[in-house]
């Protein structure tokens, strides 16, 4: 029996003068999980957004069961049997489940809604989890999102199951159980796709390998083959040195004493819940939890920008101490305190992003400047000094720094903080999106940080990496401390297991 | 306090409430595909002259032949075709040319206006002096309720007794409710407004239904407008004769939360707050101060409802910004 169920022939795609794909071939088959590996940029989600019928091919053909086919909008790809879970779900946050899940299908003018119900209480328990129908999206947790989504796709039919980034936002215990799901789909016959550029998970769950670089596939290979080491340099196209370099910790002062800490969010609950800890001068203290466990609240209530409820955040310098609680981030720079902050939404609260890298350089600046009218000559200076150092790629410093790549804005963004000679600097996700050799330079500019004696704290959600970057990780499970362990005696079960204990 | 004075208090509201729910159930229709279109006092203006225009027309050529119930068919269909031109001329400007949204409602509320008072004084030229429905066509649009339940003392004078385009407003809200909450193209509609690239994924055309939502929700505001002039001003035109109500309209949308049933509520309020003067007199108020409340009691709403922090009655989160597919 032949069981290749979609065939891709010769895809060609390009953005403007951006080529996306070139000349790709690749075969999908029937009861197997194959991994789509490659960097960010690599053109993994755009090839299969032409699946999808997000995009259309410049050139190219693509076959399903044999016959060439022309997916030309995403009703087509449904039609197919193609389903695609996107990394940024598309779901309706007030509707339900049941109604996410027949959005756009056709049938009755009403809808039957008990009948509804069964039907998805059917598919969930088919593939070995539970989901319930009447459950509105915006109060569901990442995961139970997902599976949302995913009943979606198999509602709908779908004997190709596609999913981007799948285990991007889950914890390693959800992730376990998405992969226990996908082996099932396998074994009943379907065709699944994961994109992503985790390795381990490349290995722990996929048959086959295949990689993308620069848009085009260099390496296909059967996952039993397959090692760390190889699939790294077919996504980088060379040698990589893997491991962060740790030196020996010189720790220095509790520069930063959080105690009892509490925040409430807009619907009045704590987002934050007797948060106490400390953070020492020459340390990077890891942040660990399920996106929305209260890191957000957690930077910007240290950073003056969100309202504490409860608790004390105590600064010292020199062995002055002073109560950061209540004060604005201006009073905080008056007081002479260098505290650095790079939030997650970098183009939202960290750049402007219409702004070119001089204007965003003077942000931080402009206001102890004298007289009216502003000053750009240092700033500019800054900025021409952070594109050598940074080797950040721009046409030049008068170029909005909306047109930058993602790894290129989050060096402009780091590179001022750092260069303000900050004595804290809380990072929060600095390498999400990034692709690899990116994320090293973050990891080398946080801990030369370190090395200067500057106390660190980075909001993190890559566990493999928290460990092997920080001296000491801190779980928040519900706004409230889970734990903090020794980063380099923990394991990442253990803070799985920390990330979702109450 | 009489009593009387309270059932006619509430019958005025009603009758006041008419063309502001029209105007509501428009918007929220044309709201909850994605599209903000402040042009509701536009297309109210479009619908209340061509609706005339198509009635007076009728009767000038049918003489006295008149035929009431042709004469208010014809205003209904004309005054609702005119509302859904000016909702597809957003719609054009918007979803196909992507233009900002805010400005284009503005642009046809401008548009409307003048629109409006230009068809309306045309009429009136041609009619020598002013317009006037006949005899026959007034029938049609009074205030006769319905046999035998208006006779119900206090009940029948609040609720069976008023004209029918009152009962038509009424119908229209709860079908668009049915629509909304039951139906599959209801549940599509929705998703278009939420999430438009949701629902693209799934195979909506997010397109289509922003035009018909558009156009209909137009139509149904036209609708408002042909009320006005047909109904209340007896096929008078009267210049500037929406004079803000379409404004109201937009504000009651804020004020329902989007919700066909409580803009019902909504509406007969603020058409009562309308006619307050009238049965509430105070000594020494002067009748601006009256004619402000509405107004007031808008901004009041306004404020009151944009503190309130429900995930389910807000606004459409797609409202406002155009959608546009290969964006990345």
């Amino acid at each position: 029996m032949n069981n290749s169920a979609v065939k891709m022939v010769n895809i060609s795609k390009s953005f403007g003068t951006v080529q996306a794909n070139k000349n790709v071939s690749l075969e999908f088959k029937r009861g197997e999980i194959l991994a789509l590996l490659g960097e960010n940029g690599s053109g993994k989600t755009t090839l299969m957004n032409m699946l999808s019928g997000i995009y259309y091919q410049d050139s190219g053909e693509v076959f399903v069961d044999g016959e060439e086919v022309v997916i030309s909008s995403p009703k087509d790809a449904f039609d197919l049997g193609i389903g695609m879970i996107h990394q940024h779900f598309k779901l309706v946050d007030v509707l339900t489940a049941a109604e996410n899940i027949i959005l756009g299908l056709k049938g009755s003018v009403t809808i039957n809604r008990g009948k509804l119900a069964s039907e998805i209480r059917e598919i969930s328990q088919k593939y070995g989890f539970a989901l319930d129908p009447n459950k509105k999206v915006y109060d569901m947790s990442v995961s139970e999102k997902q599976k949302v989504e995913i009943v979606k796709v198999l509602y709908r039919g779908a004997d190709m199951l596609i999913l981007d980034e799948p285990t991007a936002v889950l914890t390693p215990q959800e992730s376990d159980v998405l992969f226990e799901m996908l082996r099932k789909m396998k074994e009943s016959g379907k065709a699944v796709v994961i994109i992503t550029h985790k390795l381990q998970e490349v290995l722990f769950v996929s048959d086959r390998v295949a990689i993308l670089r620069r848009g085009e596939l260099v390496a296909e290979m059967n996952t039993e083959d397959a090692t760390i080491k190889s699939l790294t340099e077919g996504m980088v196209g060379r040698k990589v040195d893997l491991a962060i370099k740790r030196e020996e910790p010189h720790f220095g002062e509790e520069k930063l004493i959080v105690k009892d800490l509490t925040c409430l969010n807009v619907e009045g609950h704590k987002a934050l819940n007797d948060v106490s800890f400390s953070l020492r001068a020459g340390e990077i203290l890891g942040v660990a939890g399920i996106a929305g466990s209260g890191q957000r609240e957690l930077c910007e209530s240290i950073t003056g920008l969100y309202p504490v409820e409860n608790g004390s955040i105590i600064y010292t310098e020199n062995d002055v101490q002073n109560e950061l609680r209540g004060l604005t981030p201006s009073e905080i720079i008056k007081k002479g305190i260098s505290l650095a902050f790079v939030p997650e939404d970098r183009l939202g609260m960290g750049l402007v992003a219409g702004l070119d890298m001089v204007d965003n350089m003077m942000l931080k600046s402009y206001n102890i400047e004298k007289g009216m009218l502003v000053n750009r000559k240092r700033p500019k200076r800054i900025a021409e000094m952070l594109i050598k150092a940074l080797d950040i790629v721009t046409p030049g410093v008068s170029t909005p720094v909306r047109r930058l790549s993602g790894g290129n804005v989050q060096k402009v963004l780091l590179g001022r903080e750092i260069n303000s000679e900050p004595s804290v600097l809380i990072v929060a996700y600095p390498v999400r999106g990034l692709d690899i050799n990116s994320s090293y330079t973050i990891y080398n500019l946080l801990n030369e940080q370190r090395k200067k004696g500057v106390a660190v704290m980075y909001i993190g959600e890559d566990l493999d990496v928290l460990l092997e970057l920080c001296d000491r990780i801190m779980v928040l499970c519900n706004g409230a401390v889970s734990g903090i362990v020794d980063a380099t005696k923990a394991t990442k079960e253990q803070i799985g297991f920390l990330m979702t204990s109450d | 306090m009489d009593i009387d004075i309270l059932t006619n208090f509430f019958f005025m509201a009603v009758i006041a409430a008419t063309p502001l729910l029209f105007g509501t159930l428009g918007e929220i229709l044309t709201q909850k595909s994605g599209s903000i279109n402040l042009g509701v006092e536009g297309m109210m203006f479009m619908g209340a002259s061509i609706g005339l225009s198509a009635s007076y027309f009728y009767e000038f050529y049918a003489g006295d032949g008149t035929i009431g119930y042709i004469a208010l068919g014809l205003a209904v269909i004309f005054g609702f075709l005119a509302g859904a031109l000016g909702g597809f001329i957003y719609s054009v400007l918007t979803v196909t040319f992507r233009a900002n949204q805010n400005v284009t409602g503005l642009a046809l509320t401008i548009f409307g206006i003048g629109v409006g008072n230009l068809i309306g004084d045309l009429l009136s030229t041609h009619a020598h002096g002013f317009t006037s429905s006949t005899e026959a066509t007034r029938r049609v649009v009074a205030n006769v309720g319905i046999p035998f339940l208006r006779d119900i003392p206090i009940l029948g004078r609040m609720l069976f007794s008023y004209n029918m385009m009152v009962y038509f407003a009424i119908i229209m809200a709860l079908l668009l409710m049915w629509f909304l909450n039951k139906t599959r193209v209801g549940l599509n509609l929705r998703a278009v407004g939420e999430s438009p690239s949701t629902a693209d994924a799934v195979g909506i055309n997010v397109t289509k239904y922003k035009y018909l939502a558009a156009s209909i929700g137009g139509g149904i505001c036209g609708l408002g407008g042909m009320v006005i002039s047909m109904v209340d001003n007896s096929g008078t035109w009267v210049f500037n004769c929406v004079a803000g109500r379409g404004w109201i309209a937009v504000a009651l949308v804020i004020f329902a939360a989007w919700k066909p049933s409580r803009a019902i509520f909504g509406a007969i309020l603020f058409g009562g707050l309308s006619v307050l003067r009238l049965y509430f007199p105070l000594d020494g108020v002067p009748a601006q101060v009256y004619d402000i409340v509405p107004y007031a009691a808008t901004i009041f709403a306004l404020v009151l409802t944009s503190i309130r922090k429900s995930k389910e009655s807000a606004q459409p989160k797609a409202c406002g910004t155009n959608y546009f597919r290969e964006e990345r």
